[in-house]
């Protein structure tokens, strides 16, 4: 068998702030060989050897053409007291990913090679620098795109699915052993009380419910509310798009692939992300329904959680309205009467519509107000902390499905060991979400969603 | 390099048998030392074979290839099925056997095993040569050569027996302790402690009223310990057993005599064992349980000796006396001999490999009561591993290593090997995670395959488990392939048996709750149905398949982990994420694959996450896969 080589990590690096034009940009090395990298590719007029927790000016430059690169700051942090445990330096660069790359590029060619995505968190998680379920929500802070994502990010941070799970994890345990007892020792302890055990499961599978039916704003706050924006043409569609984004900070996001066209843009509202689909459509075809292509409107309102469907409050609820309105599959939606600065009393012959004017601004509030309440988002805090993880999610759901055939084990009068079968399945279930179920997957599907750089 | 054996086996015992008849039937050259030729596979506690968790062992032993199966049923007085109540995983059998005709039956055969010579002699040291075994030292000074020794001495090193406040040296009633060996076994570096076992007083039948007792009656129709034997024969009436209960008065008795006992009285040093605790134990620790369950059972056909399961006691003779006379029907007991206790040295498991093989010292195998065990069950089966090890070590062939989840020997050793062990260990049906799969009927299942391959699995008994499999598959087919309609209700009904709807297979048919397959058979005219064996796996698949499915889905998931192998170099100490504590006890566990890692006492989840990320890092698989 091949000897291991823990200790000899190399040395990796990698561009740790977002991709785009920024102040300034970092780049971010670690590993043994990170401070001689950093005496190599960074001249600073302090001739003394680096200091951990300090921070120097200078430049970086090409060491084989002495050619300045950017002028930059340089942060050193020593071994073990370092984001990886390891040593660890950053560039801290003028933003423009020319100058970045260029700065990222020479790090590769003197001493580092590129960082596989998650690898610095994976070496922080390795050093004993952060346990599993940090390293977890980590991914999670880095992903958050609002501010309640963010915050049920750092809820996990700090472990509270973890206690909630390992809450129902021992008690599960905890009915497993009473049965696996009564299996040998019957004699000294008496027979299983099923009575009492059926309820104890019954309670078990409820508190799995509950932290279940979160679950689904759990994925609706950690992937943003897809929203598609609806209605007749020139009912004002663009306009209330921008001025949702206008109100908030919009952050523009440009995919990859394809033309660019920006194809989606995000609001927030109560600190939940929403994502409107398709505004590249809503922006150039604003004239006629026929341009966008049916058939990407369609795919637009297949893949939305919710639907926002705008008409003209000055033309009040025509047939086409009518007849759009009829079209539409059954998901949440949100009626909004816009165009209400045109009108003498603002009032619509739709009672459950909410009267915006884009132009003015008046009723936006109201609809981000609706929105969350729509979609059960209104009231999210650290005691109804939702299940964000499609991973937690599951292990809940088969947990319950377990002890759902522990109670059918007992109604068909089976022995205990069966129950025992059912119960360790549980037991396991809700392991997977507090780590104590070692699995050999685990740790993949934790790091895989992590970015390059972190 | 010339030795005079291939394997060399200290002790006759149940371990030591099980070793040398493995070893020379794997057809190695193999020497048996006993101290005595009439006590070979002597019982000096109870009478029985099996029970919870026991039979199961036993069982396997047998699947395996190994004797104690075949020697309980040619040999027993009465058997009936335990454990019925709780389900088709805990159920097994439980023999007597008579305690005379037990140790000759397995005499003769050791005295006729090709390959095996049985040497009456006393071992009373080890010759190793730069950590590896070389051979034994007799105590005539003489040495005997062999690539393997294997050591099962049970509780004869050093032991010594408690009457009370009386202490004899001795091993047991009757047999002298030895301490040669011990010494040489310190002297190689092996931690070693002290043990304790106690054993039950024993009663003249005549002297007491049985009419007042609980009768049990053999069961007649009892499958055979031996997957070999198509059925029990018996030259002779089986014999009953009694139960009964201790009483107040009697724990008032022991109550009051505590402080005498030898184990309370601060004599014995020795741990006892947790879960076959001696009488006084047992009112000391459930001082709210007003009565325990004793059963006399009988030692021999033809001899008046009662064994009082469930009694034993380090208690000086007149309290046993006074206990036993407190309980109906024993108010005129004779006692043929006092209930004893014994403590002896033993080694700390945790200093072997899964083969049973010492870490320390090469060729060395340890088996048995000295590895901290209690139960004859016990013993067999890891003797029977140990002389598997200890051939194909001899025979430079790849090691056998038993897993958890395919059997109880497997559970048994890694619990051993693994966790160590703080008082004697005894098998229990809950030390096993994967019950329903380890069942004790479908041992040969699981095991006779792995004894063919390491070819201590004879054509005879080869042939009876391939026809078995067989069995069950064709039976199976025609079960799936024959249905139960409407048409035969009424012959259901007059039948007492749940009727159809619609058409279902004979297969789907079975899976009701109740359904028999006799009864299918009657329904459907087979004219040649299947033999009970193939019946009972048959109704258990069948029965009982969602959670067959579901427990075999776990025990996939735990194999991945079980078939990781950890590099034997690893330096745990790298280990940053790993706590200090956990990668100490890593480090001095040396676990052989993830999965026995996890069980390393003290290692936390966490811990193993990280080792996890470790391997799969240095296997370059992390981001690959």
């Amino acid at each position: 068998m091949p000897s291991l080589k823990i200790a000899n990590q190399d040395t990796i690096s990698a561009i740790a702030t977002a991709p785009g034009t920024a102040a300034i940009g970092i780049v971010r090395v670690s590993g043994s060989d990170a401070f001689a990298l950093a005496e190599k590719m960074f001249r600073r007029a302090d001739p003394k050897p680096l200091e951990s927790h300090r921070i120097y000016v200078g430049e970086i430059v090409n060491p084989e053409t002495g050619v300045a690169v950017d002028r930059a700051l340089l942060l050193v942090f020593k071994a073990p007291n370092s984001y990886t445990g390891e040593d660890c330096v950053e560039f801290s660069c003028h933003g423009g990913s020319a100058v970045l790359r260029q700065a990222l590029e020479l790090t590769w060619r003197f001493g580092a090679r590129p960082a596989e995505p998650g690898e610095f968190t994976l070496r922080a998680f390795l050093n004993g620098k952060l346990d599993l379920a940090q390293a977890e929500a980590v991914a999670d802070l880095i992903h958050a795109r609002a501010e309640a994502q963010g915050r049920a990010a750092l809820e996990l941070h700090k472990g509270a699915l973890s206690q909630q799970a390992r809450h129902l994890s021992d008690s599960a345990l905890s009915l497993l052993a009473s049965v696996e007892a009564v299996i040998d020792f019957s004699e000294e302890i008496g027979d299983l009380n099923t009575e009492a055990l059926q309820s104890q499961i019954q309670e078990l599978i409820e508190e799995t419910e509950t932290l279940l039916k979160r679950a689904k704003a759990g994925r609706l706050l950690r992937e943003g509310v897809r929203l598609a924006i609806i209605g007749q043409p020139n009912v004002g569609k663009s306009s209330l798009l921008n001025a949702l984004l206008q109100e908030e900070r919009a952050i523009v996001t440009e995919v990859p692939g394809t033309t660019r066209d920006v194809i989606e843009e995000s609001f927030q509202a109560g600190g939940v992300p929403f994502i409107v689909q398709d505004t590249a459509g809503l922006r150039n075809s604003e004239d006629t329904v026929e341009r966008i292509g049916i058939e990407r409107t369609r795919q637009a309102i297949e893949n939305a959680d919710a639907l926002l469907f705008v008409f003209s409050a000055h033309a009040g609820w025509t047939e086409a309205d009518q007849a759009l309105w009829e079209t539409l599959p059954d998901k949440p939606a949100l009626l909004v009467a816009n165009k209400i600065d045109l009108l003498d009393t603002p009032v619509s012959s739709q009672p459950t519509a909410i009267l915006v004017s884009a132009l003015t601004g008046t009723g936006l509030e109201d609809v981000r107000h609706a929105l969350l309440s729509l979609l059960d988002l209104h009231d999210l805090n650290s005691e109804n902390l939702p299940v964000t993880h499609a991973r937690h999610a599951n292990a809940l759901r088969e947990a319950a499905d377990h002890l759902r055939h522990a109670l059918h084990t007992i109604d068909q009068a089976l022995p205990p060991d069966f129950l025992s079968i059912d119960l360790r399945s549980a037991w396991l279930a809700y392991g997977q979400i507090t780590g104590e179920t070692v699995e050999e997957d685990l740790i993949h599907r934790i790091f895989r969603d992590f970015c390059i750089g972190k | 390099m010339n030795r005079d054996y291939d394997v060399i086996v200290v002790g006759t015992g149940h371990a030591g048998v099980e070793a040398a008849l493995a070893a020379a039937r794997m057809g190695c050259q193999t020497a048996s030392f006993t101290l005595n030729r009439e006590r070979i596979a002597y019982m000096p506690c109870n009478c029985s074979i099996g029970g919870p968790a026991k039979g199961h062992l036993a069982r396997e032993v047998d699947a395996l290839g190994g004797q104690m199966g075949i020697n309980t049923d040619l040999s027993l007085t009465h058997i009936r099925r335990v454990g019925t109540g709780k389900g088709p995983a805990v159920q097994t059998l439980r023999a007597h056997a008579d305690k005379s005709i037990y140790p000759q039956t397995m005499r003769r055969v050791m005295e006729s095993q090709p390959h095996l010579a049985l040497v009456e002699n006393a071992v009373e040291g080890l010759l190793t040569h730069q950590n590896r075994i070389v051979g034994v030292k007799l105590a005539d000074g003489s040495e005997v050569t062999a690539h393997a020794v294997i050591i099962t001495t049970g509780t004869f090193l050093n032991g010594l027996c408690h009457l009370g406040e009386q202490k004899i040296e001795a091993a047991r009633h009757g047999d002298p302790p030895v301490g040669g060996l011990s010494q040489s076994l310190r002297a190689l570096g092996f931690r070693m402690g002290r043990f304790k076992t106690g054993t039950t007083p024993r009663l003249r039948k005549s002297s007491i009223d049985l009419t007042q007792m609980i009768l049990i009656e053999p069961e007649e129709d009892s499958p055979p310990f031996s997957f070999k034997h198509a059925r029990l024969e018996f030259a002779r009436l089986l014999l009953p057993c009694w139960q009964t209960y201790t009483n107040e008065r009697a724990h008032a008795v022991i109550q009051a005599n505590l402080h005498r006992s030898a184990m309370y009285s601060g004599q014995i040093q020795g741990t006892g064992p947790r879960y076959c605790p001696s009488i006084e134990d047992k009112i000391h620790r459930f001082p709210e349980k007003r009565a325990h369950p004793i059963f006399l059972e009988q030692e021999y056909w033809d001899q008046e000796d009662l064994y009082v399961q469930g009694m034993s006691t380090s208690l000086p003779e007149e309290t046993q006396m006074e206990i036993l006379q407190a309980m109906p029907g024993m108010e005129q007991v004779e006692m043929i001999r006092a209930g004893y206790a014994v403590e002896y040295d033993m080694v700390y498991p945790d200093q072997l490999h899964l083969t049973l093989m010492a870490r320390e010292v090469e060729g060395l195998f340890l088996a048995g009561q000295i590895n901290g065990t209690s139960g004859y069950e016990e013993a067999a089966a890891q003797g029977l591993v140990a002389g598997i090890n200890a051939a194909l070590y001899a025979q430079n062939r790849e090691p056998l290593v038993l897993e958890r989840a395919r059997s109880y020997i497997g559970v048994l050793i890694d619990d051993l090997v693994t966790k160590g062990v703080e008082d004697p260990y005894r098998m229990l049906t809950g030390r096993a995670e994967y019950r329903l799969t380890l069942r004790h009927d479908n041992a040969d299942e699981r095991l006779t395959p792995v004894g063919r391959a390491v070819g201590l699995v004879d054509d005879e008994r080869w042939q009876r488990f391939t026809q078995k499999r067989h069995g069950i598959e064709t039976e199976t087919e025609r079960l799936q392939s024959e249905f139960v309609s409407g048409k035969h209700n009424p012959w259901l009904q007059a039948n007492g048996q749940s009727m159809v709807s619609d058409r279902v297979s004979a297969y789907d048919y079975l899976r009701r709750p109740g359904a028999r397959y006799e009864t299918l058979s009657a329904l459907l005219g087979w004219e040649n149905p299947a033999p009970s064996d193939v019946v009972e796996q048959i109704e258990i698949n069948a029965k009982y398949e969602a959670y067959l499915k579901k427990q075999s889905q776990q025990v996939q998931q735990q194999q991945k982990l079980e078939h990781w192998r950890i590099p034997d170099d690893l330096d745990y100490h790298l280990l940053r994420a790993i706590s200090k504590e956990s990668r100490e006890k890593l480090a001095k566990a040396r676990p052989r694959t993830v999965g026995q890692a996890a069980r390393v006492p003290g290692v936390r989840p966490a811990d193993i996450h990280c080792l996890l990320v470790y391997l799969k890092k240095e296997n370059g698989a992390f981001y690959s896969a």
